[in-house]
């Protein structure tokens, strides 16, 4: 699963979205040799997975192991969607990272809001529960969710694998727009309701556009870590598949190679919103 | 640079609530005619905070007039920005009325009040440029397109920033953001500006340059101006009128002159300039006048406003400008004398300062213009006499007095 999203590195630049010329500055900086190489290595390792589900999406193998290399065929890419359970999986999972990073952001940003802006009764608290969650093992979070839905009597399903991931998500989404909050001028919104604007106003018009880099970065963590969700997935889905579960039930008879196409498809769909959401952010503090 | 004309019958954005046409000039001083532009009646603030509670103002009570550049001055954290954000609608007044063209404020949000704060920060929009920052106030109020493009226009080359429509905030420099600021809230025209120390961020040469412009600025739209600063020689040089405030009390509100020259209390008089303080028993009291108990050939005469008995204490204040300094033997003909020894002569260039220890302890600063005439240049250890007119010598109100009785009746008659 690790080759579907390689999520921090590119999503998180927006944060410090405006400091692109000084990341360019910090590449023209001299740097000795044995630095160089190192960086390299260190890149194309971590590429290699993906470099090697990429290619074995082209691979004509034979039966259903697909670890050896046998040739180059297109023919998998030709029948793409023709494992029908596959298909359903990707829809599934595609559609719960979708909703799941709506509701994050609708969740997560009034949360980061709050965090970064104001004091209040309760506040270390909150600071306290957002990283336990982060750093708490998912194997137990997962579990705990679980408990609560068994206690509850709600049937595992397609609901409840959002929910959970919501639970889990909303956190990054709320830790990304605090850190954008805090550095956030609260006069800009005193100035923008002096000139007349009422408080929705304020906020499409001057809050948002300022943290809307912290509220896409959360946003596509929410994407990246939800599409490839196994561990909660996987306690709360009942008979729902997604596709990281269709893979995990897949490996004992051998992945065929859609599965890489697929995961080469969400990769890209991945770097091309990472891409897009640096531009954009580029552009605006242009 | 063309005069722009912004009267208020031209303006793209009345909003509709009969804007008493031009600026009643009150010329000064005396407290303004007729219907008050912002009125403060008992105006109290108290913050709670984790140490008890703040009182950051305390029964405030101000008339300012129409078109008048008025400033609150006083030291850090007596309560200036608080008084601005309450007429501004940030903050709400624990007691008294505000009051705008005598409707009442209270309760009534930011967004619906028609006066515009420059903030210290500038607070500029950093993601929009220079042209949607100064039209965000008119885009509020659905200003057609074509008529904001001409106001902002107008706005611009008033402030003269012309050409700079499409930067950001950040490509500007100190003193333009500044003036985007300034345009920002003209471009409302409205019925005040609340400035909270416009010119703090800005180098000593750049401030002087924007004090004259902020001056030209309002006579043009006959706006009127509430100013806020720390700085005494800006409230002194820019205001019509302005309070002096101290620990969220007035503690004089007058024209500049008045202030500066006629200080009510010991706190005024230190605060604004350089001034001398001199305390001593009254002597006699002879027409409207104490004379103090002094020492030997020694006379000090000061005017009193109100009564005086023999033995009282009395303070009272001297500029220096007005103290001649003279060597040799006493000025017989001089209304007020007292002896002293130079203990420090500090070369200023167009001026030479003095400080004098006098035969009662008290220490003086003498300011004496460098004409190139003899007797100037008095060495330390030289014995000399400062002499001044009577009418120089200003009695101080006592400093528990300042605050209980109500200053505001008292500024105008002080003579
Ligand atoms: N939101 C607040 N909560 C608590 N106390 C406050 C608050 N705002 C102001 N104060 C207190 O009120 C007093 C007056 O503050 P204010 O900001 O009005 O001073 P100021 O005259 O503008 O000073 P400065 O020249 O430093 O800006 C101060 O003692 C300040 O600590
Ligand atoms: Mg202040």
């Amino acid at each position: 699963m690790t080759t579907l999203a390689p999520p921090a590195a590119p999503e998180a630049r927006p944060v410090a979205g405006e400091r692109a010329p000084s990341r360019r500055h910090r590449l023209r900086q001299p740097r000795g040799h044995l630095g160089h190489v190192w960086t390299w290595i260190v890149i194309l390792w971590l590429c290699l997975p993906i470099f090697v589900m990429i290619a074995f999406g082209f691979n004509n193998t034979k039966g259903r192991l697909n670890f050896q290399w046998q040739g180059f065929t297109l023919r998998y890419w030709g029948q793409l969607f023709a494992i029908p359970d596959l298909t359903g999986a990707l829809i599934n999972s595609v559609t719960i990272a979708l909703i799941v990073t709506g509701l994050s952001i609708l969740l997560g940003t009034p949360i980061g809001m709050a965090l970064g802006k104001y004091r209040f009764r309760g506040k270390a608290l909150t600071d306290v529960v957002l990283f336990a969650n982060v750093a708490a093992p998912e194997i137990a979070l997962g579990a705990a969710v679980l408990s609560l839905f068994i206690t509850l009597g709600i049937p595992r399903g397609y609901v409840t694998i959002v929910i959970a991931q919501v639970m889990f998500d909303i956190v990054y989404v709320a830790i990304t727009v605090r850190a954008r909050m805090a550095s956030f001028d609260r006069s800009l919104e005193e100035a923008a309701r002096d000139l007349g604007a009422g408080a929705w106003t304020t906020f499409r018009l001057v809050t948002l556009p300022q943290i809307l880099p912290g509220v896409v970065a959360g946003g596509l963590l929410a994407f990246a870590l939800s599409i490839d969700d196994f561990v909660i997935t996987q306690f709360n889905a009942g008979q729902t598949l997604t596709f990281p579960l269709w893979v995990w039930g897949a490996t004992r008879l051998g992945v065929p190679p859609q599965v890489n196409d697929m995961g080469t498809i969400i990769f890209a769909g991945g770097v091309l919103l990472a891409v897009l959401s640096v531009l954009i952010g580029r552009r605006r503090s242009a | 640079m063309s005069v722009t004309q912004m009267p208020q019958g031209t303006a793209v954005v009345d909003t509709g609530s009969g804007l008493p046409a031009g600026a009643a000039d009150t010329g000064g001083a005396p407290a303004p005619a007729g219907l008050a532009a912002i009125e403060l009646v008992g105006v109290s603030k108290s913050f709670s905070s984790r140490d008890g509670n703040v009182q950051a103002v305390e029964r405030i009570d101000l008339a300012i007039g129409q078109g008048e550049f008025f400033s609150l001055l006083g030291p850090s954290g007596c309560g200036k920005t608080t008084t601005l954000r309450m007429i501004a609608g940030f903050e709400e007044p624990t007691q008294g009325r505000i009051l705008l063209y005598g409707e009442d404020m209270v309760g009534v949000p930011p967004n619906r009040r028609d006066v515009n704060l420059v903030f210290q920060s500038y607070a500029l929009f950093p993601h929009l440029n220079v042209f949607e920052n100064v039209a965000f106030g008119l885009r509020r109020r659905k200003v057609p397109h074509d008529a904001v493009r001409r106001r902002v226009g107008e706005v611009l080359e008033l402030v003269q920033l012309e050409g700079r429509e499409r930067r950001r905030p950040k490509e500007l420099s100190g003193g333009q953001q500044q003036r985007v600021a300034l345009a920002r809230a003209l471009v409302n025209n409205p019925r005040a500006l609340l400035l909270d120390e416009p010119l703090g961020a800005l180098d000593l040469k750049l401030r002087q340059a924007m004090q004259i412009e902020l001056k030209r600025i309002q006579r043009e739209v006959g706006i009127t101006f509430v100013y806020v600063t720390h700085d005494q020689g800006e409230a002194l040089t820019m205001s019509d009128r302005l309070v002096v405030m101290n620990e969220g009390r007035i503690e004089q509100l007058g024209s500049p002159r008045e202030v500066y020259e006629q200080p009510r209390t010991r706190f005024v008089a230190g605060f604004i300039g350089t001034s001398n303080l001199l305390s001593g028993r009254v002597a006699r009291v002879v027409g409207g006048s104490a004379l103090l108990d002094l020492g030997p050939g020694e006379r000090v005469v000061v005017p009193l406003r109100g009564g005086a008995v023999p033995g009282q204490h009395l303070d009272l204040t001297v500029r220096p400008e007005k103290i001649d300094m003279t060597g040799g033997p006493e000025p017989p003909e001089a209304e007020c004398r007292i002896r002293g020894r130079v203990t420090d002569v500090v070369y200023l260039g167009s001026s030479t300062q003095h400080v004098v220890v006098t035969s009662t302890g008290a220490s003086m600063v003498v300011f004496s213009q460098n004409r190139g005439t003899s007797g100037e240049a008095s060495a330390p250890t030289h014995d000399v006499w400062l002499s001044w007119r009577a009418e120089h010598s200003y009695l101080l109100a006592e400093q528990e007095q300042a605050g209980d009785e109500e200053p505001r009746e008292e500024t105008g008659g002080t003579q």
